[in-house]
């Protein structure tokens, strides 16, 4: 015993230093987590300047949500985040794949790099002031199309539905489109050149060696790009509340969710913008355990699972 | 670091000797409005720092200027923490006055909050010092009980400002007698619009102008003291028909999708095809005139369809002051001072709250004509509106139905929805906003 305790132990400090992280989590994360899953089961709120509650009510929050039009908020997102992620990822594939191919000999592909991932570094709520300016009935867009000769009458942009969900979805196309296409040619270098010129000598053209190479060994940073734009998705709401001013207008269908949980904020509802987080927690932690089976998968192409079946039907 | 406990306020302040005073007064505000004016007629301001925070009183006593902005509540978010933690407040950090406009003015004057000191808590008596104010703004700033618990400078009657150059187009005269005939009340201004479009000419620019006027007459509050039950007036669904109509019949310019936009202010410029707003005199000072490209000369004023009352800044010393003193000092200063109250509608064009003042203003062309107006004494058209506003009455609900129900049916206007959806999204807004509240009903 004696000899075991006398061996000079370092974990402490790497406990010490890791500190830091645990207390500001706890603090700042942990803490306002629960207190927002205590507080979704009270009723508690402003009315004026005068505090009602909190008074506990058990799961009425969560009750009169599933009443209230929160599947139509979340079924906005969904088409919102949709309209945004489909020509993202399209795009992305396609720049990405050109960028590391050595044969296309693009020049200038670092300033490329860097100028599609200028946009993701406007803050969101300036990007949306800039598109709500420009797309504004009496904005540049409108005159430049009437002085085209394009249009006859201008355009109200914002007064459709199409208009309005189309501008969210193209802003957060812009916005993202670099940062995912940086991210899969990471993932593109990561394959050894080596099945590239094999697949070339084999006779593949370039579709094909996109199609049959390229695409199926990226799949497990594709899916990750998916479910991670999924939980930020979810999150969505600086584009639309800037743009629409907050109302999710028209109609409010382009309320998200997140703007649905501010319009509760106003009263400092907390109660009921607390049921809200709840449901969102629970949909954005089932996607991140599905990234977490991904990221950590230690059989990435299927052979240690070929291999148990084979022993069980060997067994068999 | 002062060693002075927090003095009790409630019962009167009679007993407060200079002494006791604290050396500190927070004042809560959204913009300078406030202390410019304070600068220009309280005698007993020496200086204000140059970042404009800090005010130095002649007695050494400091006013603190706390100012957040209007835009998106956060000016009421920030006094609502403020007023939350005042009892707790060390004296130098409790909120001494604070500012409120009309459109909440309601949920802070509230008897049962009790945030805002009753007037002759502080030593004012309403009936005899503020005597010369029209009554209007008294009830305004009153409470169930008929409690006044703050006083204002400004008194906010509307005008209809109008484009010179297009009257002469379409009337053939831009005098200010001539066509406040053509828009005296809703009829004949709609049979005037009519000759406005045959030029092609907007009559407004948006259904939102025209809100004020029939929003401020409503015959009963959106929400009865204590009750949770929404009563939509008669007369906002005759704002939601008339609008339609309007919009419909090309009056409105369809661009222009409510206030505050940047729609709305071009609709102001020079190149606009809006015949005119309908403005009180801050209106015309700060919005009309800032977004206005051209000359002087060419806006003129003259009556409105209907009189109406909008906007105007309530002055409230708040409960748990350590310079109750100071407060009435300035709130007599500010509003029951006709001499004052005159100094500041030469100097900032205010319409302010003193009826035989403004008497004299509108007869005295000459000290309160307008440059911008060309030349047009604007207090000759104000009065006769200040003295016949009826007050629509107040409740602590109305920013939020105001805004909303202009919100819920702009899309009804538009044609994105019909109008029982835009009743159905003003129901789920508003309930949104306001959780006690629990049934919205609808004029037959």
């Amino acid at each position: 015993m004696k000899q075991k305790n006398k061996k000079i132990d370092y974990s402490k400090w790497g406990y010490l230093f890791i500190l830091p992280f645990f207390v500001s989590f706890f603090i700042f994360s942990f803490i306002p987590l629960v207190d927002t899953i205590r507080y979704s089961f009270f009723e508690y709120y402003r009315s004026g300047i005068k505090e009602v509650g909190p008074n506990f009510i058990g799961m009425a929050n969560y009750i009169s949500l599933l009443g209230s039009d929160m599947l139509k908020y979340a079924g906005n997102t969904l088409i919102l985040w949709i309209i945004g992620f489909i020509p993202q990822i399209v795009i992305a594939l396609l720049l990405a794949s050109w960028f590391v191919d050595a044969r296309l000999k693009i020049r200038g592909t670092q300033f490329f790099k860097v100028v599609i991932y200028l946009p993701n570094l406007i803050m969101a709520s300036a990007f949306a002031m800039l598109f709500f300016t420009m797309f504004s009935t009496n904005g540049p867009i409108n005159s430049i199309l009437m002085s085209l000769g394009w249009i006859s009458e201008r355009i109200d942009f914002l007064g459709s539905v199409f208009g309005t969900r189309a501008l969210v979805g193209f802003m957060n196309f812009l916005m993202w489109f670099g940062n995912t296409t940086i991210m899969l040619m990471a993932a593109i270098m990561g394959i050894s050149p080596d099945i590239f010129e094999a697949s070339e000598i084999d006779g593949c053209n370039s579709v094909h060696r996109f199609f049959y190479i390229t695409l199926p060994l990226i799949r497990p940073i594709l899916a990750y790009t998916l479910i991670t734009s999924i939980i930020g998705g979810l999150q969505m709401f600086d584009v639309p509340q800037i743009l629409t001013n907050g109302q999710g207008t028209p109609d409010r269908t382009s309320m998200t969710l997140i703007m649905f949980l501010n319009s509760h904020l106003k009263s400092r509802n907390y109660g009921m913008a607390g049921a809200l987080s709840v449901y969102l927690f629970i949909v954005s932690g089932i996607l991140c355990f599905f990234v977490y089976r991904m990221t950590n998968d230690n059989d990435p192409d299927g052979s240690k699972a070929a291999a148990k079946r084979a022993r069980k039907q060997r067994r068999k | 670091m002062r060693e002075r406990m927090p003095r009790r306020m409630r019962g009167g302040s009679d007993a407060a000797s200079d002494a006791d005073e604290g050396k500190v007064i927070n004042i809560y505000c959204w913009n300078n409005e406030f202390r410019e004016r304070v600068e220009e007629v309280y005698p007993e301001v020496k200086e204000t720092s140059k970042d404009g925070t800090v005010t130095t009183l002649n007695d050494g006593t400091e006013i603190h200027w706390i100012i957040n902005p209007n835009q998106d509540g956060v000016y009421q978010q920030k006094l609502d923490e403020a007023l939350m933690n005042q009892a707790d407040a060390s004296a130098d950090d409790k909120v001494d006055i604070f500012l409120t406009e009309v459109d909440y003015v309601n949920k802070y004057t509230d008897a049962e909050a009790d945030v805002a000191m009753p007037l002759k808590d502080l030593g004012i008596d309403p009936e005899t010092d503020l005597a010369d104010q029209y009554s209007f703004t008294k009830v305004t700033a009153s409470d169930v009980n008929g409690v006044q618990r703050g006083s204002t400078w400004q008194c906010c009657p509307g005008l209809l400002v109008y484009r010179r150059d297009i009257a002469k187009d379409v009337f053939g005269t831009d005098d200010p007698e001539k066509v406040g005939e053509k828009v005296k009340d809703w009829d004949t201004l709609k049979a005037t619009a009519e000759e406005l479009k045959a030029k092609g000419y907007f009559t407004f620019s948006s259904y939102a102008d025209t809100f004020r006027l029939y929003g401020n007459s409503i015959a009963q509050s959106w929400v009865s003291p204590g009750e949770t039950v929404i009563r939509v007036d008669q007369k906002i669904m005759d704002w939601v028909s008339d609008s339609k109509e309007w919009l419909d019949a090309g009056y409105f310019d369809k661009n222009v999708k409510g206030q505050w936009n940047d729609d709305w202010n071009k609709a102001m410029g020079s190149a606009s095809k809006v015949f005119a707003f309908l403005f009180p005199a801050w209106g015309i000072d700060f919005t009309l005139k800032d977004n206005w490209d051209g000359g002087d000369g060419t806006w003129a004023v003259t009556n409105p369809p209907q009189e109406y009352n909008w906007g105007g800044s309530y002055i409230h010393a708040c409960t748990g002051t350590d310079n109750p003193k100071h407060a009435k000092d300035i709130i007599l200063a500010l509003t029951a001072n006709k001499d004052n109250l005159l100094k500041i509608s030469q100097k900032y064009s205010d319409f302010t709250n003193t009826q035989s003042g403004m008497q004299e203003a509108a007869v005295h062309d000459k000290e309160f004509s307008s440059d911008f107006l060309g030349g047009q004494n604007a207090f000759t058209y104000f009065s006769p509106v200040a003295e016949s506003i009826q007050i629509a009455p107040l409740s602590a609900y109305d920013q939020g139905c105001v805004e909303l129900i202009q919100n819920s049916f702009s899309d009804y206007f538009q044609g994105q929805v019909d109008f029982e959806k835009a009743k159905a999204n003003f129901e789920t807004a508003i309930i949104e906003r306001y959780p006690d509240i629990t049934e919205i009903q609808w004029p037959e």
